[in-house]
């Protein structure tokens, strides 16, 4: 399988979007190439941007690799990739606000109200409640792959709390500081008005009742979460307080945030815990990092949850298949993004088809996420793969498979010198009453193993810049 | 029947608690079956007490109160007259399709012995209905029914396993193995008044509720061994004990906790006569 490169195409070739980075990368000197990169990793040890890895004892606090040769995209490819983008979470919040409505969708049989009703992301608290401003998904990551010049595939709607986009900015960050010499030769778009964006988008969705200002904080579940570099990284970057459970009070269905100055109303609260530890009136009652009563206070209008409770139904792995269908109904216009061919192993025909081509399949569970329990057949061994059949065998509802994709690779920095890896993108689609926005780019996730397509940093994935060049 | 009903949950703590918040699902609704007369919610504190309704359509109370707080009571007294309908509901408020009822939970969860006990079970019932009383006889049968104070719940294979457990989790049992059938099974938390039909007592009670087709849901109370009859009193009804548990709640400080709930659920006057 000969994948797309995002440099040379299908090997022969200089992509044009390329052209001045291959010389650069012809010209520089190795010893000033190796010199930037063990600088790059300083840099980031410094600012100490680190994540967990879960199930690994060693260290719990690791860096993420990062690669110094940019991923590039043309305007013309990132406008038609961003026009996809904008329809795709259009159409999931427009699913969303149906399926806790008036639920048109199921009635007309685009996807199969089991799917819906029984998936344990589906919070019948939600059922008939109007989310302030009509938006459930404020923050989509929407990861997409590519497998030839003109064809993406979205691999995953990331709709719950999406990380990563910390990555993005502080990739940028470290390009400019060590390699301005590039961005002298190229008109790369900006990537640092993410946080005014996300600003915006979050004062948009303020209830109608809060202040003109209205007053915004980052929700944490705290330190020992992976992700808690990027919530202090954003707090700080919005402007706004980072707080855990503990800092808050719900009282009379009002949420209060501690401060030195006494208690203070919050408005809109960019929360980054899962549905179920939110609040342990309504969900998990073991959680003692949520806080107690803020769904009540949400129900009764009185704060934003961002993103909405209850976006994971429409980010469900079964659910994804039927993504085509959704984008029809709801848009009225063709997916510009393709979806991978799915098999829902809940169908017993599908699930045979799977169970007989293990090896060339992957199969993921359809509610797992960052690449854990997941079988990618053919870089699996016999027992990894027995394993996944008596999983399917057993609770085949539980699994989705899809063809491997040749992802595109991309020239990364590998012990041996200068090779292709295989990428993808995270593009970050904010939605607000104000609009959507997305900023040019997103975070690539390069598999640094040779031939991996495993990109999920807790699998052993780096991260490049993206750049989306304006000219 | 009309029966009298009397719940009081008391606490104390340790050390004063500076603020409480609690979701309490203690009220009844009207439906065919059950018709509430009169019904009171009273704290023995100050505090906000807040009237709404969950998913479910249950009617719930949102409590938040200020401290220090170094006891706490919530007494319920309600009067309602109760007909008997063999255990089938009609005229009650659904807000979410039976469907959802379908779903699986922690508590409700099934293993390979709660699958082949129901094949077992029902294999000889013909229709959706008489599986559903086969199932019941059997549930009945296996468990033993433990008294609540002193034992908490463990889950419907746990329970199954020990083959004793308190009634909310016999009512998981029996709903575990009506969802591996494929019905729509949901719990339902109450009172039983004292009756000579019934081999529990009476007081705060737990069964559960299942979805037929040309039925709408019936009750089945697997602890007792019968569908509910004019003893049985629907306060609340849920995925599982979490969804519909009568108090949940959180604090602030308090230290330790000291709980006492007392239920008394007895018939008021003389037994109605009803066609």
């Amino acid at each position: 399988m000969v994948a797309f490169d995002e440099m040379t195409g299908s090997g022969q070739e200089l992509r044009p979007a390329y052209d001045a980075l291959d010389r650069w990368l012809k010209e520089a000197p190795a010893e000033t190439l190796a010199l930037r990169r063990s600088q790059a990793e300083l840099f980031f040890r410094r600012i100490g941007i680190t994540f967990a890895v879960y199930g690994d004892e060693e260290s719990t606090e690791r860096l993420i690799p990062f690669d110094i040769i940019p991923r590039v995209l043309t305007k013309p490819e990132w406008t038609k990739l961003e026009a996809g983008l904008r329809q795709r979470v259009t159409a999931l919040n427009m699913f969303l606000a149906d399926v806790y409505g008036p639920k048109e969708c199921l009635k007309a049989g685009i996807i199969p109200p089991d799917l819906v009703y029984r998936n344990a992301c589906y919070q019948l608290e939600m059922v008939d409640f109007k989310v302030p401003h009509g938006v459930y998904c404020h923050i989509a990551g929407i990861d997409v792959v590519r497998v030839d010049a003109d064809t993406f595939y979205v691999l995953e709607d990331n709709a719950r709390t999406p990380s990563g986009v910390s990555y993005m900015m502080e990739n940028r960050e470290v390009m400019l500081r060590l390699f301005p010499e590039l961005f002298a030769m190229h008109r790369v778009a900006p990537v640092d008005n993410y946080p005014d964006q996300l600003l915006a988008t979050l004062r948009s969705v303020a209830p109608r009742s809060a202040p003109s200002d209205p007053t915004i904080c980052l929700l944490t579940p705290g330190q020992y979460n992976s992700a808690f570099y990027e919530h202090s990284f954003l707090a700080d970057k919005l402007g706004v307080e980072l707080v855990e459970g503990s800092d808050l009070l719900v009282k009379d269905d009002v949420v209060y945030m501690r401060t030195t100055q006494g208690p203070k109303r919050v408005d809109v609260i960019y929360r980054r815990i899962d549905d179920d530890f939110i609040d342990p009136l309504v969900f998990r009652g073991d959680s003692v990092l949520g806080v107690p009563g803020i769904i009540g206070a949400y129900k009764a209008g009185n704060v934003t949850l961002a993103n909405a409770v209850g976006t994971g139904v429409a980010d469900d792995k079964a659910v994804y298949s039927y993504m085509p269908e959704i984008v029809k109904f709801f848009t009225g216009e063709e997916p510009i993004l393709k979806n991978v061919p799915t098999f829902r192993c809940r169908e017993p025909e599908a699930n045979a088809y799977v169970l007989d081509n293990l090896e060339k399949l992957v199969v993921k569970e359809v509610n797992g996420s960052g690449g854990y329990g997941m079988l990618v057949g053919p870089h699996a061994n016999k027992a990894q793969i027995e394993t996944f059949r008596r999983k399917l065998k057993a609770s085949p509802e539980g699994f989705i498979a899809q063809p491997t994709l040749a992802l595109s690779t991309c020239p990364t920095f590998v012990a041996s010198g200068v090779a292709p890896r295989h990428v993808d993108l995270r593009p970050y689609v904010l939605s607000g009453a104000n609009g959507i926005s997305c900023v040019p780019g997103g975070l690539t996730r390069v598999a640094l193993k040779e031939g991996s397509l495993v990109v999920n940093s807790s699998q052993g994935g780096g991260t490049k810049d993206t750049w989306v060049l304006d000219a | 029947m009309r029966i009298r009903i009397s719940h009081t949950i008391s606490y104390e703590y340790a050390e004063p608690a500076r603020h409480i918040a609690q979701i309490l699902r203690l009220t009844p609704r009207d439906h065919d079956g059950q018709h509430v007369m009169s019904w009171r919610i009273e704290p023995s504190i100050d505090g906000r007490l807040r009237a709404s309704q969950d998913a479910h359509g249950n009617i719930v109370h949102t409590f938040y109160a200020d401290g220090p707080i170094s006891a706490l009571g919530i007494k319920v007294d309600g009067l309602i007259e109760t007909v008997d309908l063999a255990g089938v509901i009609r005229g009650g408020l659904e807000r979410v399709p039976c469907d959802v009822y379908r779903r699986d939970t922690l508590l409700t969860a099934q293993d390979d012995a709660l699958r082949a006990f129901t094949d077992e079970a029902t294999a000889g019932a013909g229709t959706p209905l008489s599986q559903m009383h086969a199932l019941m006889a059997a549930v009945h049968e296996r468990m033993t029914c433990l008294d609540a104070s002193g034992h908490t719940g463990v889950g419907a294979p746990a329970a199954f396993a020990a083959g004793e457990a308190i009634a909310q989790d016999i009512a998981h049992v029996f709903m575990a193995c009506a969802r591996h059938l494929g019905q729509p099974a949901r719990y339902v938390s109450g009172y039983v008044a004292r009756s000579d039909d019934l081999p529990l007592g009476s007081g705060a009670h737990a069964w559960a509720e299942v979805y037929l087709d040309g039925y709408g849901w019936i009750g089945f109370d697997s602890a007792n061994g019968l569908c509910p009859i004019d003893t049985h009193v629907r306060v609340a009804v849920g995925l599982d004990f979490a969804d519909a548990a009568p108090v949940r709640g959180s604090r602030q400080g308090g230290g330790g906790e000291n709980l006492n709930v007392l239920v008394t659920a007895q018939e008021a006057g003389s037994r109605q006569v009803n066609q």
